[in-house]
């Protein structure tokens, strides 16, 4: 009897919890071409409503630990810092200026913004922008808690991600003055 | 004996009124020992059906059963450890991948050395000390039913989460700041940390009932200078439990804090401290390996003491070094850390320590060697087994002499060499006695025993197959093989030999199928054993095989050393008077065993399981959120309460003295006697 | 004993002999060897342990040959009474067992002190290389690779490389060790014992090498998925030999000559490479991967791992996860040609 219920309840758990440890070694990065098939076009996604399209990493907790890796690595922490922003606008808050979807912050990073944010097209390997993309939105607490990432082995500024509460986006309020001219 | 005279008119008063008046159709519960015998299984044994099952508090069987779950634990890691030999029998092997070949030497070290060595030592204590130390049960029979819940719960929770790809990655050592909340992103450093508080709780547990049960539960006449020496050993690894198993549970606690709520223990930037976590690691981790190898202590002595026929030469100084080994256990913790860079001074004191701890070592060796030499062997499998054990322990006890030195310990150190030191040890210094024991016991735990045959080829096929698995692991070792390797490239030259490493696995597994094979087989078709198979000296064989729920129908009272062997006559004295009808104990004077007063023992309850349950829930739920702990705290309380309920005051006394029994009951009870 | 059994035993027995007669022989060759030393620091470990052994190998066949006297000298007053136990042992044999018991402790005593002292003396020879005027190199040990940098007090004189240390025979170095991430443990067997990094701490270690040769190091502390792989050599060299070394890798890198390398570098530097890799006179300076710079005049590339060819590099730089699953370089799906001129100018890097 407890055989079986151990079986249930694992069989359960498995569905639940099998993806959400596994370590992406040898990585199929989830679906980038529907990103970059967009990368001509003169929209820009700030003011569209976000398409749902759920970033899987952001229920693997390896996946985001290696986005928050690579946010040091490629220096995002420079403008943005840990999240507090600086240079350039904090991703821990809930505002959003070219929109807080997972597709939206793999645009961002592939496309680069006015104002400062560089293009990482063809410097960053795409499943490497989904693993940031998902880090990004751990920041403001919008993935699950079990599997976004504890503090780190460094001076420990804010909250680690798994403590952080939701910061639920803001409507966008359309594309800030700054970013309207080209420039 | 006081005992004896004081109760001598109880027994008559039951002559008197007790016998049965004469109905033919009631089977003959008629004499007074059948009576008392009759009275005695209905107070102690435990109720029919899995409810009985789940609520017993029965030292044997909790002892049985947890036997058993190690054993399968054990096998667990044996399968694990095969997969892993497997892996290496070949460079650049790809059965197993870097992140499964992790979680596999991760789970195997676990397993062994948490679901499998601690526990089965104190299952072997639960199952054994009270019938050694002459008494009807465990000193907390609740606590010892909690202690295996809890472990029960730990080792499936383990397993589970392993299962599902949430298997701890990261050594059975846990090192920060691998295992910390930046480099082991996900659960599974927390389920391995919690792992540890299941099963040190349940340790921690075993260990209070063992050590009560030997100071207070001891039959009279049993001084202090007249317990077995399977009773010292484990008196004294519990004593060890409680003194190391804190600091694994406090560094298991900081571990969890640092990954869930982000706190600094072991971060050196904000002021913690790697290092933190390797001493209190080591702090229980060294003391851990004389838990499990103390006991083994307590096999081959009674092993040895049965197949020699005669006493263990040096019972004193086997007891004086037991317990110096204990001590001097907790202070060498340091040469597992030679190579994080020590002063000069402290390499020096943990050198000489480690040292050290061969002379009570010698002490053992020597003294057993001069009782086989003075004694007349007779070579049955337990025995067998302990020859194996001197074989394989004393080369494993010389290369941890040379692993003392700094210098060549910080060539040694994480290499295979130090794979092969350690199996030689626990395999051979813990495992082969366990083995034996195991040989030696099982016709009292069964009433049948093993076949010999079978028995003979385990061995041999277990020792040539540890030998050739672990003997070439040296050498590896000195070629420069590290440890937690999942693989090696083909230029190292390290292939050969582990290729024999895996080729004496799977002896190995042989091996231990055959030890599984024989177990079963003898279980339905062994020899009927009898009480005393072997002509053995200690309490545990004066009684059936397997014992009575209530153990001894009356407490001996002991006269020598040996007790059995100290009996001239049949009618050895015995202590009577205990009532028969509620779960009463004898309970002695600590140093004297002087009979001092009777207590009540507590019956049957689900409770303990209910406990170890909901801190089970509470432990597991502590792993996803901190929250875990409060609300968790709500069914662990209610269950506590339950536990504690107070009975009326003689509730557990209340059942209908035998000869007040029905004509239907009496039936009942014969029926159950046959 | 059965006779099968005995056989059993014995053949038991001679297999151990002859695997100690093995060990005993064996394994002291070998680049990654501890019996093999090259240098004082694994001379003298080497030493002791030789000490060790065979005293210890002395004590174990004293130890088994006593256990199997004492089982044959049973066998012969078997037939007596064998299952009544024999509760009162002569005393007078008792006495005289527990004289030689005592003696035995008292012999292992002596053992024991002679093994500490000789332990302490060698633990003070590996502290007596210690010396602030030796050749300071700093390593530090990062998830799965190994960073090495010379140091100089003139900042221009110092250099990175990664996974190769080159040190002057004859000549101690001091090698300052830290770890960026987790704890790894340096090791070359043939030069001496190994030392943690651990993040938070320095430690120390001192080697020397005697021969010229090349010797392979691994990581031998635990340090996660690929721990197995974490390995580098140290190349011993006489000292003009060494000093030249060391001129070149001051350098900055050389400037591509051909097409092909320039295109190469061209590659290199729009690509994901220069994310993580610094290449010395280059706009690539990152600093959380091996530094490139000189990367042609190393051995082997992937920490120890390959040896340092074409084909490899090519390997490496398009999937490395296939080689190395889980180490820090992503698969660089580039084009044919691209690849190709990147591995010219790589190869260029001397």
């Amino acid at each position: 009897m407890i055989a079986t219920a151990c079986g249930v309840v694992g069989a359960l758990c498995l569905i639940a919890a099998c993806k959400r440890e596994e370590r992406g070694l040898r990585v199929d990065p989830p679906s980038s071409s529907r990103v970059n098939s967009k990368t001509l076009s003169e929209l820009r996604p700030g003011n569209v409503q976000p398409v749902s399209a759920p970033n899987e990493f952001e229920e693997n907790a390896f996946a985001m630990n290696e986005g928050k890796r690579l946010y040091e690595w490629y220096n995002c922490v420079g403008c943005h810092a840990h999240g507090g922003g600086g240079m350039g606008p904090p991703l821990m808050d809930a505002k959003w200026i070219y929109g807080g979807a997972p597709e939206q912050i793999f645009a961002t990073i592939v496309e680069g913004r006015p104002n400062g944010m560089p293009s990482f097209r063809g410097k960053i390997p795409d499943y490497q922008v989904w693993q940031l993309a998902a880090y990004v939105r751990s920041m403001s607490g919008q993935v699950s808690k079990d599997a976004a990432p504890g503090r780190d082995d460094d001076m420990n500024t804010k909250k680690p991600e798994q403590s952080t509460e939701e910061q639920k986006p803001l409507p966008t309020g359309g594309v800030p003055k700054s970013a309207e001219r080209p420039q | 004996m006081k005992a004896e005279e004081n109760t001598a008119q109880n027994d008559e008063t039951t002559a008197t009124t007790g016998a049965p008046s004469a109905q033919e159709a009631v089977p003959a519960v008629s004499l007074i020992e059948d009576q008392e015998r009759a009275e005695l299984e209905r107070t102690w044994r435990d109720e029919p059906g899995l409810w009985g099952w789940l609520r017993s508090v029965d030292h044997k069987s909790i002892g049985k059963r947890y036997i058993v779950t190690a054993f399968v634990f054990f096998l667990l890691g044996g399968l694990l450890a095969v997969l892993m030999r497997l892996q290496l029998s070949r460079p650049e092997n790809t059965l197993l991948g870097p992140d499964l070949y992790n979680q596999i030497f991760t789970m195997h070290g676990t397993t062994m050395m948490f679901l499998f060595a601690i526990p089965v030592m104190e299952a072997m204590g639960i199952y054994l000390v009270p019938l050694m130390v002459g008494t009807r049960n465990i000193a907390f029979p609740r606590l010892a039913a909690f202690s295996y819940w809890i472990y029960l719960f730990g080792g499936i929770t383990l397993y589970v989460f392993f299962f599902l790809n949430i298997g701890p990655d990261t050594g059975w050592f846990s090192y920060v700041p691998l295992a910390g909340p930046e480099f082991s992103p996900g659960k599974r450093v927390d389920i391995w940390s919690q792992l540890i508080n299941f099963t040190e709780i349940a340790a921690l547990a075993a260990s209070v009932e063992l050590i009560a049960t030997v100071f207070k539960l001891r039959a009279p006449g049993m001084s202090v200078n007249r317990i077995p020496l399977f009773v010292w050993a484990l008196l004294v690894m519990s004593f060890m439990v409680i003194f190391a198993m804190p600091a694994v549970m406090t560094s298991s606690l900081f571990l969890t804090l640092d990954r869930l709520v982000g706190t600094h223990f072991f971060n050196p930037a904000e002021g913690g401290d790697p290092l933190l976590w390797q001493h209190l690691f080591w702090f229980f981790g060294h003391p851990e390996v004389y838990i499990i190898f103390i006991p083994a202590l307590g096999f081959v002595s009674s092993i040895i003491q049965t197949f020699t026929r005669r006493p263990n030469f040096g019972y004193t100084a086997l007891v004086l070094s037991m317990i110096a080994t204990g001590f001097i256990g907790f202070g060498l913790w340091v040469h597992h850390m030679f190579a994080t860079g020590l002063p000069q001074l402290g390499e020096s004191f943990f050198t000489a320590a480690t040292m050290m701890i061969a002379i009570p070592s010698g002490v053992q060796i020597f003294c057993w060697i001069a009782t086989l030499w003075s004694g007349r062997p007779q070579f049955k499998t337990p025995l067998l087994f302990v020859l194996g054990f001197f074989f394989i322990f004393v080369l494993g006890g010389l290369s941890g002499v040379m692993q003392a030195s700094v210098p060549v310990n910080l060539q040694v150190h994480d290499t295979f060499f130090v794979v092969a030191h350690f199996h030689y040890v626990l395999i051979g210094g813990a495992v082969f006695p366990l083995f034996g024991a195991f040989y030696y016991w099982f016709p009292k735990m069964t009433g049948r025993m093993m076949s010999e045959r079978l028995g003979r080829w385990n061995f041999a096929l277990l020792f040539v197959g540890f030998n050739l698995t672990f003997f070439p692991m040296h050498q590896l070792g000195l070629q420069g093989m590290p440890r937690r390797v999942y693989t090696y490239l083909p230029g190292t030259g390290w292939g050969k030999l582990n290729m024999i490493a895996t080729a004496g696995g799977v002896v190995m597994t042989v091996g231990v199928a055959l030890l599984i094979a024989n177990a079963l087989w003898s279980r339905r078709r062994g020899r009927a054993a009898g009480d005393n198979p072997w002509g053995a000296d200690t309490l545990e064989w004066a009684t059936s095989s397997p014992p009575p729920s209530y153990n001894f129908e009356y407490i001996p009272i002991v006269q020598g050393r040996e007790a059995l062997w100290a009996r001239t006559t049949d009618d050895a004295p015995i202590v009577t008077g205990l009532r028969t009808n509620c779960r009463d104990v004898l309970v002695t004077k600590t140093l004297d065993a002087e009979p001092d007063n009777t207590m009540t023992l507590p019956s049957p309850s689900i409770w303990p399981m209910g406990v170890a349950f909901s801190a089970a829930v509470a432990f597991i739920g502590s792993c996803f959120t901190p929250w875990a702990v409060v609300w968790g705290a709500i069914p662990l309380f209610v269950s506590l309460v339950g536990w504690g309920w107070p009975k009326p005051k003689d509730e557990t006394c209340d059942l209908t003295p035998v000869d007040e029994w029905s004509d239907e009951e009496r039936r009942k009870e014969a029926r159950r006697a046959q | 004993m059965s006779v099968r059994m005995r056989r059993l035993g014995r053949g038991a027995l001679r297999s151990c002999v002859l695997a100690f007669y093995a060990l005993a022989t064996t394994s002291c060759t070998g680049s990654q060897s501890i019996l093999n030393p090259a240098g004082p620091n694994a001379g003298n470990v080497s030493r002791l342990w030789w000490l060790m052994f065979y005293t210890c190998a002395a004590v174990f066949l004293l130890v088994i040959g006593f256990l199997i006297a004492a089982l044959a000298r049973t066998r012969r007053g078997r037939n007596k009474t064998p299952h009544v136990p024999d509760t009162d042992p002569d005393a007078r044999r008792e006495r005289r067992m527990r004289g030689v018991v005592a003696g035995a402790v008292v012999v292992t005593v002596i053992i024991l002190f002679v093994f500490l002292v000789a332990s302490f003396t060698t633990s003070r020879s590996l502290y007596a290389l210690a010396d602030p005027n030796n050749l300071r190199i700093k390593v530090n040990g990062q998830q799965w690779w190994w960073q090495v940098e010379y140091e100089n007090d003139v900042a221009s004189q110092t250099f990175r490389t990664a996974n190769e240390i080159h040190i002057p025979v004859g000549q101690t170095v001091t090698l300052r060790l830290t770890s960026s991430d987790v704890i790894h443990s340096f090791w070359v067997p043939n030069l001496g014992g190994k030392r943690d990094l651990i993040p938070g701490h320095e430690t120390t270690l001192w080697l020397k090498a005697d021969k010229a040769g090349t010797y392979r190091g691994q990581c031998a502390e635990y340090c996660g998925l690929q721990h197995a792989h974490m390995a580098f050599v140290v190349v011993a060299e006489p000292v003009e030999q060494f000093n030249a070394w060391m001129e070149a890798q001051r350098r900055p890198a050389v400037q591509p000559v051909s097409a092909e390398q320039q295109r190469g570098q061209q590659v290199f530097l729009s690509s994901p490479c220069v994310m993580c890799h610094t290449i010395r006179g280059t706009d690539a300076n990152a600093s959380v991967a091996p530094d490139l710079t000189h990367l042609a005049s190393r051995q082997t590339i992937a920490a120890g791992m390959l040896p340092n060819t074409r084909g490899h590099l090519g390997g490496w730089i398009s999937n490395s996860q296939e080689l190395k699953p889980g180490n820090r370089m992503p698969p660089n799906p580039l084009a044919p040609e691209d690849l190709q001129a990147l591995l010219s100018y790589l190869e260029s890097l001397k």
